[in-house]
Formats: structure tokens, C-alpha cells, sequence
């Protein structure tokens, strides 16, 4: 099993969601979150005073599938979420030890 | 109406009109003009609570906003109960022998003044309820100049303070029957005694304070313009009871004040976002309400004087010179006014002031200047009457910061400062964050 992490940009997560849903993704965990990375931040200027912002709002999803799936999956997220920017974020996968769904005590990949 | 009421109303004119003589030789109370200045009263209290109360609560971060409407609203509290107990009686009341400079001779706990004292046309109770909703504002107004670091304390022993030693005398001066009056100095509504007031104590206040925290580099924008919006468009309303609230009579001069009131409130918000728009690219939602904020004090002493099309210049000049007005406090100057107090209601009110003389003659549309006085000598009149205004400000508000500092202290120490207001001060947060 794999953990897929990724931070998109919020306007993003319609499409992202539409993408992972056609691919059999049955759930997801989306969190507000900001940062910076190569995008940086950006000036706001409110009567003519410059404002530096160096964190960017962005959207973090943590979605948690099968080995066979893990890469279509990233592929998925990486199309639906490419606006061709700097900033539309980044892909992290990580392997993942164990699964438990709380209410049925299934494992693993039955509980994904 | 139906016919009948309008027979009536006729009728009743008809009465009025040729009873005029007899009735100039005592004051009657007019129906008409009491309901407009109760409902101006209304509009003023309304400005602060919670109007400038919202403008300025969009404008600190969300740590902070909390304690700014705590300001706001103590201070409402904290005039209204001075007001009664004698700063009315010290602006209003008769001064004796020091009528020139102070009342207080009479009126304390406005003893002596029943249900049917008058002052001119209105209740004496209704002229002290409108002129209390000034006394609130005028110290709310310096709030801007010390957001987010000044100990709660220090808020509520400053503004008594000043109201007792700057707006009471001031007041007096202007409205009160005091020198400043008699010289005839023109100030419709108070950009002497309100704005210019107002704006020097917040500069003088916030140069002593130091800037916040990250000042002028490092700060953290505004958190909620919405909120500033919403804030500003309910002093728009409530302003036109500030100013045709101030003709003290449902007459045509309040409805030509309510007509320059509006059109300069409409031509600074445009001016300012136009320039804006020059200057950075893009117009913003802070910068047309404050734009909308600067025409509305900027017209204030001039509203009751001009005509519609000075009004429109007043508001144009508004929209620019407060623009960099508040690059120069800010930027060139380094003093954090941090909701720019003086640029936009110090500078305003004074430049209002100024324009009065020119837009207040009839050869520019005005209601015409005192009889026998020129452009010219009515200027020279008004730069005294700012010149006062803003040197005793600035005199008595610093001997007032040294006797805040002497026994509640001013500032909140560093760590607080990065905590907030309102959990320090206040034990309470604006949002869930």
C-alpha cells in the first residue's frame, strides 16, 4: 500500500477530486495548509503600504491506495492539478505499514 | 398624503407664517426639527457602534480585532457618562468670565435642564444627546493610531483625559461660544473640532508609542477588508447625520449639507481608487473606503457653506492630497499611525477647513461668506482656527501621554504584543484559528 501526500492549489481540488474518482479512488483527506516553495509569496499593497506574504495558501491531500494503483493515481493528481505555474505544488508517495477501517475491522487493502 | 392632512398642513402654515413675527420673540420648539435631529443622533452613535468600530476592526490582524470593538465601545460608554457629568457643561455650558476659552459655569449632570429647556428649536436634552454622539466619536477616531499594542488601561485614563482637556475646550472654542467662534471661524461639523483634533492626538500618540511590531517592513496586512467595508459604508450613512444633523434644523441647509456630504464621500472614494490605480495597477476595496472615509471628513466643516459642485472639488482634492498624505506619516516620517488618523481625518479636516473659505463664497456656488468678508480674510481666519486646533491638540496631548505613562503605562511588552490583544487584554479571540 501506498500513502500519496500532495499540495495543489485549492483552486485545483474539483478537478483533482473528478480525476481520482473516475480512477476508482473512493476517499481522500484534504487539509488547508500554507507554504512556500518556488512560487514564494507575493506583495499586497493596501494604501501604498507593501505587505510581504511568504506563505501561500494551498490544499494537502493525503489519499491512501493499493500498490497497482499508486501510480495512476499520481498520474491523475499531476494532470488534474498541472496548470502549467510555478506553484501548483508537489507529489510525495510513501509505502504504508498498515490499514484499519474503524467500523468493520477490515485490513489493509480491504479496508482502503 | 390625503387631501384632508394636506388641507391641514396648509392650514397650519398658513397659521405659522403669519404668526412668524410674534414667534421670533421667543423660542418655540419645532416639531420637525427635534425628529431630524433625534433621528441625526441616532445616525451619529450609529457611526461608532459599530461602524468605525467594524472599518477599524477589518484593518488589524485577527488577533487583534477583538480589542479594537472593545475600544471602540468602551469608549462610547466612557464619553457618554463624562459628557453628562461635565464635559457638556464645560463645551456647552456657560463659562462666565472665561466664556472666551471654557464653559462650566452651569449644566453639570445637566442640572437645571428640564424637559422643556430648549436650545434654539430642539429639546436642550436632544442638542446634548446629538453633540454627546460627537464626543464619543472624536476619541474613538484615535483608536487607529494605537491598535494592536496599547494597554487597555492606557485607552480608557487617555481618553478621559482628552476629553476633559482637548475636546471639551475646543468644542467650546468653535461651538460653545468660545474665540474661535466669535473670530468666526467657519466649522460646520467639526473639522476643527472633531477631525483635526482627532488626527494631530493620534500622530503625537502613536510617534510616543512606537510603531507595531515589524514596523514598517514586516507587518501583517489587514485581515478582513470585508469587514472594513462594511464598516465604512455605515459611517457613510450615519455621516449624514453627522453633517445635516449639524444645521440643528430639518431646513434646507441640512439638505444642502447632505447633498456635499454624499457627492464628496462619492468623488474621494473615485479619486482615491483612480490614483491608486495609476500608481500600483490595481484599485482596492481598502483603499476606495478609505478614499470614501477622507471625502467624508474633508467636507465635514465645509458641508453646511458649499454647493454641490464645490463639494465635488472638495472630495476630488480629498481623494489625492490624503492619498499621500498617508505615504508622508507613514513612509517618510516613520510614524506608524497605524489606521492613518492623521492623514486621513487630521489632514482632511484641515484641508476641508482651508476650502471652506474659497468653496463657501457665493461666486463659487457656496452659501455665501459673513457679510463684509472676503475670500482672502476668511482664509486667514481659518488658518487660525486649524492652527489652534492642531497646536493644542498636540500640547495637551502629550502632557496626557506623560500621565498615562507616569501611572497605568502605555505599551504591552513584546511577547504580548505577538500574542494579541484580545487573549491578553481581553481573554477572548475573534476566531477559532
Amino acid at each position: 500500500m501506498k500513502m500519496i501526500m500532495a499540495v495543489v492549489k485549492p483552486h485545483r481540488m474539483d478537478q483533482v477530486r473528478d480525476a481520482l474518482t473516475a480512477i476508482g479512488v473512493h476517499g481522500l483527506t484534504a487539509t488547508e495548509v500554507k507554504g512556500y516553495g518556488r512560487q514564494g509569496g507575493h506583495t499586497e499593497i493596501y494604501r501604498g503600504a507593501e505587505y510581504q506574504i511568504n506563505f501561500v495558501p494551498k490544499m494537502k491531500l493525503e489519499v491512501a491506495v493499493s500498490d497497482d494503483l499508486a501510480e495512476r493515481v499520481v498520474e491523475a493528481i499531476r494532470e488534474a492539478a498541472n496548470s502549467g505555474q510555478i506553484g501548483d505544488g508537489k507529489i510525495f508517495v510513501y509505502d504504508l505499514g498498515s490499514a484499519l477501517r474503524i467500523r468493520t475491522g477490515e485490513s489493509d487493502n480491504e479496508a482502503l | 398624503m390625503s387631501k384632508n392632512l394636506y388641507r391641514a398642513g396648509l392650514a397650519s402654515l398658513a397659521v405659522t407664517l403669519s404668526a412668524t413675527p410674534a414667534v421670533a420673540a421667543e423660542a418655540t420648539m419645532s416639531g420637525a426639527d427635534t425628529a431630524w435631529i433625534l433621528t441625526a443622533t441616532v445616525l451619529v452613535l450609529f457611526m461608532t457602534l459599530p461602524g468605525l468600530a467594524l472599518f477599524y476592526g477589518g484593518l488589524v490582524r485577527a488577533n487583534n480585532v477583538l480589542s479594537v470593538l472593545m475600544h471602540c465601545f468602551a469608549i462610547a460608554c466612557l464619553a457618554s457618562v463624562m459628557w453628562l457629568i461635565g464635559v457638556y457643561a464645560l463645551a456647552f455650558g456657560d463659562g462666565g468670565g472665561a466664556q472666551a476659552f471654557i464653559g462650566g459655569a452651569e449644566k453639570w449632570f445637566l442640572l437645571g435642564v428640564g424637559q422643556d429647556t430648549l436650545s434654539g428649536t430642539i429639546p436642550e436634552t436632544v442638542f446634548f444627546m446629538f453633540q454627546m454622539t460627537f464626543a464619543i466619536i472624536t476619541p474613538a477616531l484615535i483608536v487607529g493610531a494605537y491598535v494592536e499594542r496599547i494597554k487597555f488601561s492606557a485607552v480608557l485614563l487617555f481618553t478621559g483625559l482628552w476629553l476633559i482637556l482637548v475636546y471639551a475646550p475646543v468644542c467650546h472654542w468653535v461651538w460653545g461660544g468660545g474665540w474661535l467662534g466669535e473670530m468666526g471661524v467657519m466649522d460646520f461639523a467639526g473639522g476643527i473640532v472633531v477631525h483635526v483634533t482627532a488626527g494631530t492626538s493620534a500622530v503625537v500618540l502613536a510617534k510616543v508609542l512606537g510603531g507595531r511590531r515589524g514596523f514598517p517592513g514586516e507587518l501583517r496586512p489587514p485581515h478582513s477588508p470585508g469587514l472594513t467595508m462594511i464598516g465604512a459604508s455605515m459611517l457613510w450613512v450615519g455621516w449624514f447625520g453627522f453633517n445635516a444633523g449639524s444645521a440643528l434644523a430639518a431646513d434646507g441647509a441640512a439638505g444642502m449639507a447632505m447633498t456635499a456630504t454624499h457627492i464628496s464621500a462619492a468623488a474621494a472614494s473615485l479619486t482615491w481608487a483612480v490614483l491608486e490605480y495609476i500608481r500600483f495597477g490595481k484599485a482596492s476595496l481598502v483603499g476606495i473606503v478609505t478614499g470614501m472615509v477622507a471625502g467624508l471628513a474633508t467636507i465635514t466643516p465645509a458641508s453646511g457653506f458649499v454647493g454641490p459642485i464645490g463639494a465635488l472639488f472638495i472630495g476630488i482634492a480629498a481623494g489625492v492630497v490624503c492619498q499621500y498624505a498617508v505615504d508622508m506619516v507613514k513612509q517618510t516620517l516613520k510614524i506608524d499611525d497605524s489606521l492613518d488618523v492623521f492623514a486621513v481625518h487630521g489632514v482632511g479636516g484641515a484641508l476641508g477647513t482651508l476650502l471652506a473659505a474659497f468653496f463657501g463664497a457665493t461666486a463659487l456656488g457656496g452659501m455665501g461668506l459673513a457679510e463684509g468678508t472676503g475670500m482672502g480674510g476668511q482664509f486667514v481666519t481659518q488658518v487660525i482656527g486649524v492652527v489652534a486646533g492642531l497646536v493644542w491638540s498636540a500640547l495637551l496631548t502629550l502632557l496626557i501621554i506623560k500621565v498615562v505613562q507616569a501611572t497605568v503605562g502605555l505599551r504591552i511588552d513584546t511577547e504580548d504584543e505577538i500574542v494579541g490583544l484580545d487573549l491578553v487584554s481581553h481573554g477572548e479571540r475573534g476566531y477559532d484559528l
